[in-house]
This record gives structure tokens, C-alpha cells and sequence, in this order.
């Protein structure tokens, strides 16, 4: 086994990349993949409260680079998917407290043991993301269909490429069919024509990813949640499947429901 | 005063176009790391050079930056005079 890093990133912030991050990671390791999910946001940790995992953290990520303890030891085995690992950030530092070559050697030091090694990214253009980065196979940036974000989107996209990392593939999050018909929201075709990256996944705006998190469980465990089917569609897009696109236009809500009644799992 | 076809065509766009209109000349200045204020002197200096070698129509002159994917591309578009004419102001 040798690790895909894959680094979820996306300039602004509060687009969604810590919940990319989670519902990827649990959806991967229910796949029975190996997985390591990283906050590389030291100072603002959340991937831990975002995956139900806050109550079991000892030592964390900077703990480990400094050799307070081995990486193993920061290592939080998640309670759903024993496959599935987080290594939390620390809460009481910032974002000096590692270099890129810290990251490196991190998941170097993990890669042979697991199948993917996702990285949570801070919001930004500096130190962190560049951390967040370095060890990267492949950059997912996360946007939403809206002006601030596909712009930070543009440039962060614009930096990967300019410290030749990648291959980039874009995910956008919350988006909303019924705005989008409306004509009050960026299509997602817009947003592509825009960046001209290739595309990962569109997850719908949903209610049910706040309800999720509230409970600290990730909405791909919700069989019922539109987000969490496109969560999990994605997770299956990065193992090599081919999966087809989610129905958005909102049209045939009803058969889509009535079809996942009968074949659950399924839309 | 205001006819039902009038109304109709002077329609507010919606949100969204305005919205990818804006976004597209945005990235087009993000991208370049180009303020449109320095595309307008780039602009000026580039007719002034080239009229010291040939005459050109300069009100026809267009700057464009063409996208393709993320590359990007500038093209300038310059009118040539025909040489025997001679300019009349």
C-alpha cells in the first residue's frame, strides 16, 4: 500500500472543507480503505469536533512533529470505521509551528500503512496552506457557487499550479437547484467555464449536513441525505469508479425519493 | 408610458449573469495581477511605440486578453493605415 495524499483546500473560508474532508474520509474508510484524515489548521482545530472525535484526543499533530510523542500516539481511531484514523491539530498554536518538510515527513512516515491520506487545509494563502499542500498527490478545492468564493477558488487554484501541485479537482458545495433555476445562483457549468479545472462532485445545499454535525456524525452515515450521497459518490470517484451525476434539477424529486425507498443506497 | 414589450425587454438580468459577467472580467485582472487602469496605459504605450514605425488607425486599436482553459493570452488588435494616405486632421 502506498497513500494518494489528497489535500481538500479552498482560499476562502466556510465553504465546507473540513466537512468535504470528514464525509470523504468516512466514506472511503466504509469502503474499507485505509484512511488518515489530518487538521492541518493548527490553532483552529474542527476536523475533531466535525467527526465526533474531540472527547479522545490526547496529543496532536505538533505534538508528534515536535516528538512529544510518536505519531502513532496522535493518531485518534475513529468509533464508526476502524480503519479510519484522525490526526487532530493543535489548538494552542499557529500555523509557524510546522514547515512544509514537516508535512512531508509526516506523511511519509504514514504512507506506506494506509490507502489515503486526506488533509484538512486551513483557509488562506499562507503559511498553513502551503503546509496543507506539501505533501500533496492531488488538490481538492472546495467552493461554493457564489462571487467571493469562486474568486478565492481562481487563485488559490492559480497557486497550486504556479508550485506545480496536482492534478486539481474542484468540488462545489451547497449548491441549491431551486436558486439555481430561479436564476439567483452560479450553474454549475458556470462555475467550470470559469475555473477550467476538472470537476469531483457538486453536493446540494442540505439541512441535514448542519443536523449531522450538530450530532458529530458525518452526513454520508445518513442514508437519506442528498449531501451525503454526493459525499459518498466522490469518495468513489477518488477509488476509480465511474459514477453517474447526481440529478439536481430538483424535477423528479419525487421518483428519485420513491427509488430510493426501494433500492436504498441508491439514486 | 411603458408597453408590456418594452417592460419585457429592459427586464432586470438575473442575478446570476450579472454574477458570471463580473466574475469573468475579475479573474480576467486577478489572473494578470493587472489592474485595468495599467491595461489602459499598456494600451497607450503600445500605440506610441508602434506609431514611431508605421501609421496606425489608433482609434481602432483593441487589447484583448483571450482565455483558453487558464491560459491566457493577449491580443492586440492594430489597424494599419495605407501608406500613400496621408493624414488629415
Amino acid at each position: 500500500m502506498k497513500a494518494q495524499v489528497i489535500t481538500i483546500t479552498s482560499g476562502k473560508g466556510g465553504v465546507g472543507k473540513t466537512t468535504a474532508t470528514a464525509n470523504i474520509g468516512v466514506a472511503l474508510a466504509a469502503s474499507g480503505k485505509n484512511v488518515v484524515c489530518m487538521d492541518a489548521d493548527i490553532g483552529l482545530r474542527n476536523l475533531d469536533v466535525v467527526m465526533g472525535l474531540e472527547n479522545r484526543i490526547v496529543y496532536d499533530l505538533v505534538d508528534a512533529i515536535e516528538k512529544r510523542c510518536r505519531l502513532r500516539q496522535a493518531m485518534i481511531r475513529d468509533k464508526r470505521y476502524n480503519t479510519l484514523f484522525l490526526i487532530p491539530a493543535a489548538q494552542t498554536r499557529d500555523k509557524n509551528a510546522i514547515s512544509p518538510s514537516d508535512m512531508i515527513r509526516v506523511c511519509d512516515e504514514i504512507r506506506s500503512e494506509f490507502d489515503f491520506i486526506l488533509i484538512d487545509s486551513p483557509a488562506g494563502i499562507e503559511r498553513g496552506f502551503r503546509n496543507a499542500i506539501a505533501p500533496a498527490d492531488m488538490v481538492i478545492v472546495v467552493t461554493n457557487p457564489e462571487v467571493s468564493a469562486v474568486r478565492d477558488a481562481d487563485r488559490i487554484i492559480g497557486l497550486i499550479e504556479s508550485q506545480e501541485k496536482g492534478p486539481v479537482k474542484l468540488i462545489i458545495n451547497r449548491f441549491n437547484p431551486s436558486l439555481v433555476r430561479r436564476g439567483d445562483m452560479l450553474t454549475s457549468e458556470d462555475v467550470l467555464e470559469l475555473l477550467a479545472v476538472d470537476i469531483i462532485g457538486i453536493v446540494p445545499e442540505d439541512e441535514s449536513v448542519l443536523v449531522s454535525t450538530n450530532h458529530g456524525q458525518p452526513v454520508v452515515l445518513n442514508h437519506n441525505s442528498l449531501a451525503g450521497k454526493a459525499f459518498e459518490n466522490i469518495s468513489q470517484r477518488l477509488i476509480g469508479e465511474e459514477v453517474p451525476w447526481m440529478n439536481l434539477d430538483g424535477k423528479s424529486d419525487f421518483f428519485r425519493r420513491l427509488s430510493r425507498l426501494i433500492r436504498p443506497g441508491r439514486s | 408610458m411603458s408597453t408590456i414589450f418594452e417592460r419585457l425587454l429592459l427586464r432586470e438580468k438575473k442575478s446570476a449573469t450579472t454574477a458570471k459577467e463580473r466574475l469573468k472580467l475579475v479573474l480576467v485582472h486577478d489572473r494578470m495581477d493587472m489592474t485595468s487602469s495599467a491595461l489602459d496605459s499598456l494600451k497607450d504605450e503600445l500605440i506610441a511605440v508602434i506609431s514611431k514605425y508605421v501609421s496606425i488607425d489608433t482609434d481602432a486599436v483593441e487589447i484583448n486578453i483571450n482565455q483558453e482553459g487558464r491560459e491566457q493570452t493577449l491580443i492586440a488588435i492594430i489597424p494599419l493605415r495605407a501608406p500613400r494616405k496621408r493624414r488629415v486632421r
